[in-house]
């Protein structure tokens, strides 16, 4: 049974200019010791469908009726949509699941040490002493590689650089050992030798506690490195997913090879970039059919009108698109 | 390097005192440290590092837009010369048409109250180039073509537009006073993937039409590597390297340029961790290690590293390092 089982997630926002759908039907699950990542641009929908598995989008999202967030967890299985008080919700926030954010620098409180904050909320889900506590948050904060971790424990943000801070919310994200952790865009403030030291310790850490991870990322060269499977997302709408080897290698949506050659290559430096032509579209105006069609370079009559299945390629290899499905893969 | 750089530092500093008091003297912050470089005219010079590394504080001192300490900075466009640290008021303002800046977000950097044709105007008007409305209007809507802006969006304002078109505005504004010399601070970081790639074709296209010179301040080398002709590589303030793009990027010298060369994250999910790790992160400025500034991270430094600041060695026509043992590493990838 996987760890994690999220099956046709709808979440659309009551705005002043109507209902407007961030997550569109999205299925994906997360096993034990997996890294699922979460491929997509701004506005792709990428961390509202992360913040749903906490609840903790705004007052304004809805659910629809057939979404389902199930999560097993050795003693017991949640049905996360369905918890509504504080007191429910705690294993999700924070307990047994866990995020980390990508700004370190805005997700500690200035004013309270580093050591404060992760006692604090290790008080809140365990039941344990603060000064079992404070050891806790000393070892994890060794654990992830600071150095002197029990004067750093006493510190504030700010005097801390942030790739230190970044392994502090590490630390603190693992010192309740979820077996979920959320990582989002964890790494894209970082500076790219930062950026590896960072990915280094959390491959180590995977191995060390077995947890799911959810890595969401605009960088596919992290997810190269990182991710088991992947899911890439458009306008709210997972259009590809499959393992890390598949997606990248053989891409079966033209969106996914879009990215692809979006991006710079080291190792082709002659080879012009290609844009993806046009803008996301607004999600208020999302397009008819396919939601890629209106950026589409091999967009047909039919993909302005039906929405294409998403269905099986090979093995765990799945897309949603008309043109690949019969013509086969873009080059 | 040739005797031709439109731009052309010479033992550049920038220090910045921080702290002190009336009897304490204040600590300095070596921004820039004793930095030549030359810009070739029509070059597209890609200057790289990690945050805290100065190369934003280059470009704004090649910008004359903070102060000097020390050294100098030469403008010559084959028009006019200008010597930018003793440069008269009168002198400066000229040199601003010449010389101009694209920002990182095009988020901050519109103003929201005003119209698309009011932002790209801004500079024409405050720099007095023109004479008229119509004139102003002639060149808003001839620069707003090139950038490939349509010419119905400049009634509107910037928060109707995505944060490829706002950038594309931002492009407009920086070229409406027809430069020679544009810094283009991490100018795609804050875009999408899809998106980056038109910015950087559209910036190259503007090269070849307008005869410009970019310095390209980016912390991305993938980007960097496709873009550029020529790259600087800063770490803590100092030069410690500077080649053509291809050379640096098939033979780069300074373990440094290595070691970021390697952080990159392979798109290859069959490549996995085989990249030269870095210890450590980058000293703060305000207490920087002796001898060459790299030694507390480098995997192959020795007593004279720690000792002795090593001087920029030329290896080729454009090719300089600064690193005692750049000889000895060159086989080490």
């Amino acid at each position: 049974m996987s760890l994690l089982k999220v099956e046709n997630l709808t979440l659309q926002f009551k705005t002043d200019e109507g209902l407007i759908t961030a997550v569109d039907n999205v299925s994906f699950e997360v096993n034990a010791g997996e890294v699922l990542g979460l491929v997509g641009e701004s506005g792709s929908g990428k961390s509202v469908t992360a913040k749903s598995l906490m609840k903790l989008n705004p007052e304004n999202a809805v659910y629809s009726p057939e979404s389902s967030i199930e999560l097993n967890l050795d003693d017991q299985k949640i049905d996360v949509l369905s918890l509504t008080s504080g007191q429910d919700l705690k294993p999700v926030r924070g307990g047994s699941v866990s995020m980390i954010f990508q700004e370190p620098m805005a997700s500690f409180a200035p004013a309270i040490s580093i050591g404060e904050q992760m006692v604090e909320q290790l008080m809140l889900h365990k039941k344990i002493s603060k000064s079992e506590a404070s050891g806790i948050s000393i070892e994890m904060l060794d654990r992830v590689g600071i150095s002197d971790a029990s004067k750093r424990f006493k510190q504030y943000a700010f005097e801390l650089s942030g790739g230190m801070r970044q392994r502090a919310m590490i630390a603190m994200a693992l010192s309740t050992r979820p077996s979920l952790l959320i990582a989002d865009e964890p790494t894209t403030a970082l500076d790219v030798t930062i950026q590896a030291q960072v990915i280094d310790l959390m491959k180590d850490l995977i191995a060390e506690f077995g947890m799911g991870i959810i890595f969401i990322t605009h960088d596919l060269g992290v997810i190269a490195q990182t991710a088991d499977r992947v899911a890439v997302m458009y306008l709210g709408k997972i259009v590809e997913q499959g393992s890390v080897r598949d997606v990248i290698k053989n891409p079966a949506h033209p969106y996914t090879r879009g990215l692809l050659n979006a991006l710079p290559k080291l190792d082709d430096l002659d080879t012009p970039l290609t844009p993806i032509p046009g803008d996301i579209p607004s999600p208020l105006e999302r397009p008819a059919g396919c939601v890629f069609h209106t950026r589409c370079p091999v967009s047909e009559e039919r993909c302005k009108q039906s929405v294409p299945e998403y269905e099986q390629r090979s093995g765990s290899h799945k897309a949603a698109c008309f043109v690949t499905a019969t013509e086969g893969n873009l080059p | 390097m040739s005797d031709q750089g439109l731009i052309e530092a010479d033992k550049l500093s920038v220090h910045f005192p921080i702290g002190g008091g009336l009897l304490r003297r204040p600590k300095m912050l070596r921004a820039v440290d004793e930095v030549s470089l030359s810009i070739p005219k029509g070059s597209f010079f890609g200057l790289v590092g990690e945050s805290g590394s100065g190369k934003t504080t280059l470009g704004r001192a090649m910008l004359r837009a903070t102060p000097i300490t020390s050294g100098g900075v030469r403008y010559s466009d084959g028009e006019v010369e200008y010597d930018l640290v003793n440069l008269p008021k009168s002198e400066l303002i000229e040199y601003r048409k010449r010389a101009q800046l694209i920002f990182q977000d095009p988020y901050a950097a519109l103003s929201p109250r005003m119209t698309v044709r009011d932002i790209i105007a801004e500079p024409l008007e405050v720099m007095k180039i023109t004479n008229s409305r119509d004139e102003t209007d002639a060149r808003v809507r001839e620069i707003a073509e090139k950038c490939r802006l349509n010419l119905e969006h400049l009634r509107r304002f910037p928060h109707a537009f995505s944060g490829g078109q706002r950038q594309r505005i931002s492009i407009a504004r920086a070229l409406v006073s027809s430069p020679r010399f544009v810094v283009a601070d991490e100018s795609v970081a804050a875009l999408d993937v899809s998106i980056q790639a038109d910015i950087l074709n559209l910036l190259k296209a503007l090269q070849q039409e307008l005869e410009l010179t970019y310095l390209f301040i980016s912390h991305d080398l993938s980007v960097v590597a496709h873009i550029c002709d020529h790259v600087a590589v800063m770490y803590l303030g100092r030069l410690v390297e500077t080649a053509p793009t291809r050379e640096l990027f098939t033979a780069p010298r300074h373990p440094y340029t290595k070691a970021l060369l390697s952080a990159i994250p392979s798109l290859d999910p069959d490549q996995r961790g085989n990249a030269q790790k870095l210890e450590g992160e980058i000293p703060s400025p305000t207490n920087p290690p002796s001898g060459c500034k790299f030694h507390t991270r480098c995997p192959h430094a020795i007593d004279i590293c720690k000792q002795t600041e090593p001087a920029l060695d030329h290896l080729g026509s454009e090719h300089d390092v600064a690193c005692h043992r750049w000889q000895e590493l060159a086989h080490i990838p």
